[in-house]
Formats: C-alpha cells, sequence, structure tokens
C-alpha cells in the first residue's frame, strides 16, 4: 500500500467527486435503497444547511463556494457546478425508514462532523448508560454502512468501461440544467 | 479532602463517625469517584458527534477471546493517563475509562460494553496564551535592560529570556484536559474515534499501537477501497489509476 499521507492527498479527488455524484442522486431523485440493494429499508436523502464547493483554477490556486444558512438556496452551488467546482463537503439529511439523522460529511477525509442520530432517550442512572452507548454505536454504525455502500457503488460506477458514456453524461446534463 | 469529608459527613448526617474506618474510606472513595465523573461521560451520546473512522490492522496470529480481553485491559492499564509528574512537562497523554475520565482506574470501571471495547484518551496539555508570554517576556527585556543599562538586547538574549518565561509559566499552570472518546469493534476490526483534529488523531495512532500493537489504518477514499472486500485486485487497480473528471463540459 502507499504511504498513507501520500494516498490521501492523492485522491481527495475521489472523495469530492463521490459527494458531487451523491448532490447528483439526490437532486435527481435516484432511488437510493434501490441503488445500493436495500431491499428492507426506505432510505432518503436530501440536502441540510451547508455545502462548500471548490474549483481548482489551474495555477495551484483554489476558489472555494461556501453556502450555509437553513434558508440558503444552492443555486450558486449549481454554478460553481458549471464552472467546474466539485464538492468538498455537504450536510446532509438521512432518513432510515423513520429515524432521521443529520450530518457533514468531508469528502478527503470521510469524515463525519455534526452527527445528530435519533434520540436515544434520557439517562437518568448509571445502569442505562451501557443501554444508550450500545444504540448510539449502532445509530452510528448505520450512518457509515450507507455511506459505505453509496461509495462502493460509486467508485464501481467510476471505474465501468461504461462511466464516460454513460453516468458521466448524465451528470453533465445535470450540471447544465 | 476536607470538602470531601464534609459532603460525606452530610451525606452520612452525624452518624459518619459510627462508620467502620474501612466502609468509611470506601464510601469517600465512591464519592469522590462519583464526584469526580458526574455528569462528564457525555461524549458519545451528546446530541452531536464527530467521527473520524479506523480499521485495525489484523495480527497474523489471531488471539483467543480471553487472551483479547486481557490484551486489551494490559494495553489500557499500562498505558493509562497519569498525571503531569513534572511541573515543567508539556503534555500527558493516556487512556481512562469511559465512565470515568478523571479517575483511569480500568480495576473499578469496564471497558467492555456488549461487543465493543469503549474507552477514552485523554489529552492533559499546559496551554499558555500567546499574549501572556508576550506580556511577561516583554517584562523581563526591560527589567534586563535597566539592570544592565544597555539600550539593546540580542537575539539570542531574547531568546533566552522568552523561553526562560515558557518554562517558568509552564510550572504555574495546570494542564487542560481534552477527552476523546473510543468505540473499538474487535470483532469487525473497526475503530471509531470521536473527534476530527488531526492532532488528536495522530495522538491516538501512536498510544494505540504502543498500547496494543496494531497499527490503526485511518479510512479515507483510497484505504476505503483498498480494505473492501467488495473489490477485487483488478478494481483496486482500476481505481489506483483513477484521476480526476470534470463534471462541467
Amino acid at each position: 500500500m502507499l504511504d498513507i499521507s501520500i494516498s490521501y492527498d492523492k485522491y481527495k479527488f475521489l472523495g469530492n467527486e463521490f459527494l458531487t455524484w451523491l448532490w447528483y442522486v439526490i437532486e435527481t431523485n435516484i432511488n437510493i435503497s434501490e441503488l445500493i440493494d436495500n431491499n428492507t429499508e426506505n432510505i432518503i436523502f436530501e440536502t441540510g444547511n451547508s455545502i462548500v464547493l471548490e474549483n481548482s483554477l489551474g495555477d495551484d490556486s483554489t476558489e472555494k463556494i461556501s453556502i450555509k444558512g437553513d434558508d440558503a438556496g444552492l443555486e450558486e452551488g449549481a454554478t460553481a457546478l458549471k464552472k467546474g467546482a466539485v464538492v468538498t463537503d455537504i450536510n446532509l439529511v438521512m432518513k432510515i425508514d423513520e429515524n432521521e439523522f443529520q450530518f457533514t460529511i468531508k469528502g478527503e477525509s470521510m469524515n463525519i462532523t455534526g452527527l445528530k442520530t435519533p434520540s436515544a432517550g434520557k439517562i437518568d442512572k448509571n445502569d442505562n448508560i451501557e443501554g444508550a452507548l450500545l444504540e448510539k454505536a449502532y445509530l452510528c454504525n448505520s450512518v457509515f454502512q450507507i455511506i459505505d455502500k453509496l461509495f462502493i457503488v460509486f467508485i464501481k460506477k467510476r471505474i465501468s468501461q461504461d462511466w464516460k458514456n454513460s453516468e458521466l453524461v448524465k451528470i453533465r446534463n445535470w450540471v447544465k440544467l | 479532602m476536607d470538602f470531601y469529608n464534609f459532603k460525606i459527613k452530610e451525606d452520612f448526617h452525624e452518624y459518619s463517625d459510627m462508620i467502620r474506618p474501612e466502609i468509611k474510606q470506601l464510601k469517600i472513595q465512591q464519592y469522590e469517584s462519583k464526584n469526580l465523573n458526574s455528569g462528564v461521560f457525555m461524549g458519545i451520546l451528546s446530541s452531536s458527534v464527530s467521527i473520524s473512522r479506523y480499521t485495525v490492522e489484523k495480527k497474523k496470529t489471531e488471539d483467543q477471546p480471553d487472551s483479547v480481553l486481557e490484551i486489551v485491559r494490559n494495553g489500557l492499564k499500562e498505558n493509562a493517563i497519569t498525571g503531569i509528574e513534572d511541573d515543567y512537562e508539556e503534555i500527558s497523554i493516556g487512556w481512562t475509562p469511559y465512565e470515568s475520565p478523571y479517575d483511569p482506574d480500568f480495576e473499578k470501571f469496564s471497558f467492555v460494553f456488549g461487543e465493543y471495547f469503549i474507552f477514552s484518551l485523554r489529552i492533559d496539555k499546559k496551554k499558555i496564551p500567546a499574549k501572556i508570554i508576550q506580556k511577561h517576556t516583554a517584562v523581563e527585556i526591560a527589567k534586563r535592560l535597566k539592570e544592565s543599562d544597555r539600550e539593546f538586547l540580542s537575539k539570542n538574549e531574547k531568546t533566552d529570556i522568552k523561553d526562560q518565561v515558557i518554562e517558568h509559566l509552564m510550572g504555574r499552570i495546570p494542564s487542560t484536559p481534552d477527552i476523546y472518546e473510543v468505540i473499538w469493534d474487535y470483532e469487525q476490526a473497526l475503530l471509531f474515534f470521536f473527534t476530527t483534529q488531526k492532532a488528536a488523531n495522530e495522538e491516538l495512532e501512536t498510544i494505540f499501537f504502543k498500547s496494543f500493537k496494531q497499527k490503526l489504518i485511518r479510512l479515507f477514499p483510497f484505504t476505503l477501497v483498498e480494505t473492501s472486500p467488495s473489490f477485487t485486485d483488478s478494481e483496486r487497480d482500476l481505481a489506483a489509476n483513477l484521476s480526476t473528471i470534470k463534471f462541467s463540459r
């Protein structure tokens, strides 16, 4: 395996491309449960309250576009995409059946920040701590499992022969709108 | 200790003197422990959390479940945080039980919760605000100029004074503790670290290897592809050869 810090820098573009693709998937209402072959749960993603895009200007400089706030429109994001930007961070609302999660994911590290899971109930006694911890671990794991499955789907598409003639064309048509 | 004695006395009303000394000592320990830790073990359970993920590199020889527990317990105990012994030491790093961040006693508090190992990494660091260093250095420089009846000090002299000021202040200020929780799913060789701070992640990687002789591999795009069983070797090669594309025309 490549040196960790080298591989981190070299392939961070894959994380940013994944988030850009995920935005396309959300905005074009592609069925995520079907996409990841999950027949038992209804999984819905929505964009949350922030998105950060980055546009490489070619001379080692980059242009960063941050859109924040619950009521902020994403038109600026769409404009940035048209100029060649990619998503580097995105706040997402993920619903698994009745359970709602909200978090921000960073493309280059796949780190998750500000993760809000469904309430694990109030803890009033030390005896309840183990149950609450196990539930929280399960909820956090659920988020990563779905993100990982989506990432695998993206990478499989990205390395496929069809990528340039199929998925990329669809994304470019969406960006153009 | 006076405070605790007073509180204990309050809790036991005036009967505390009637309790057998060894029982009383145990009660005091429990009381101190409860008070040291009450309300602080939220972290993972707080309403908003940040997580970085690792896979744990598997050892060539698989350990028996009993020995796994012992290995982890020993690793935690041997590398539990100790107080900053030297007044001038800047940092102290070590493990502490999840339920007891300020009493790193793995005999008294468990690290096994269901199928997970859950504990915390505590980093105690002395942080001197830059403005305080600046102020004390300026005062010392002025003092030195006056004493030596000179108008200027050399760069080296100023650096020496600054170093002395930092050393002096280090001995005077207490350290600030930061606590980051760890959930380790041993079976799945997966670890959640409840922070995304780079410095804390680096400390975790170092102390984890020192404690358990197992290497942590951060999960980010490249390592996710490399470690996921969903990809064949040829798919990994294709992914490794990808380069950026433009989503706009």
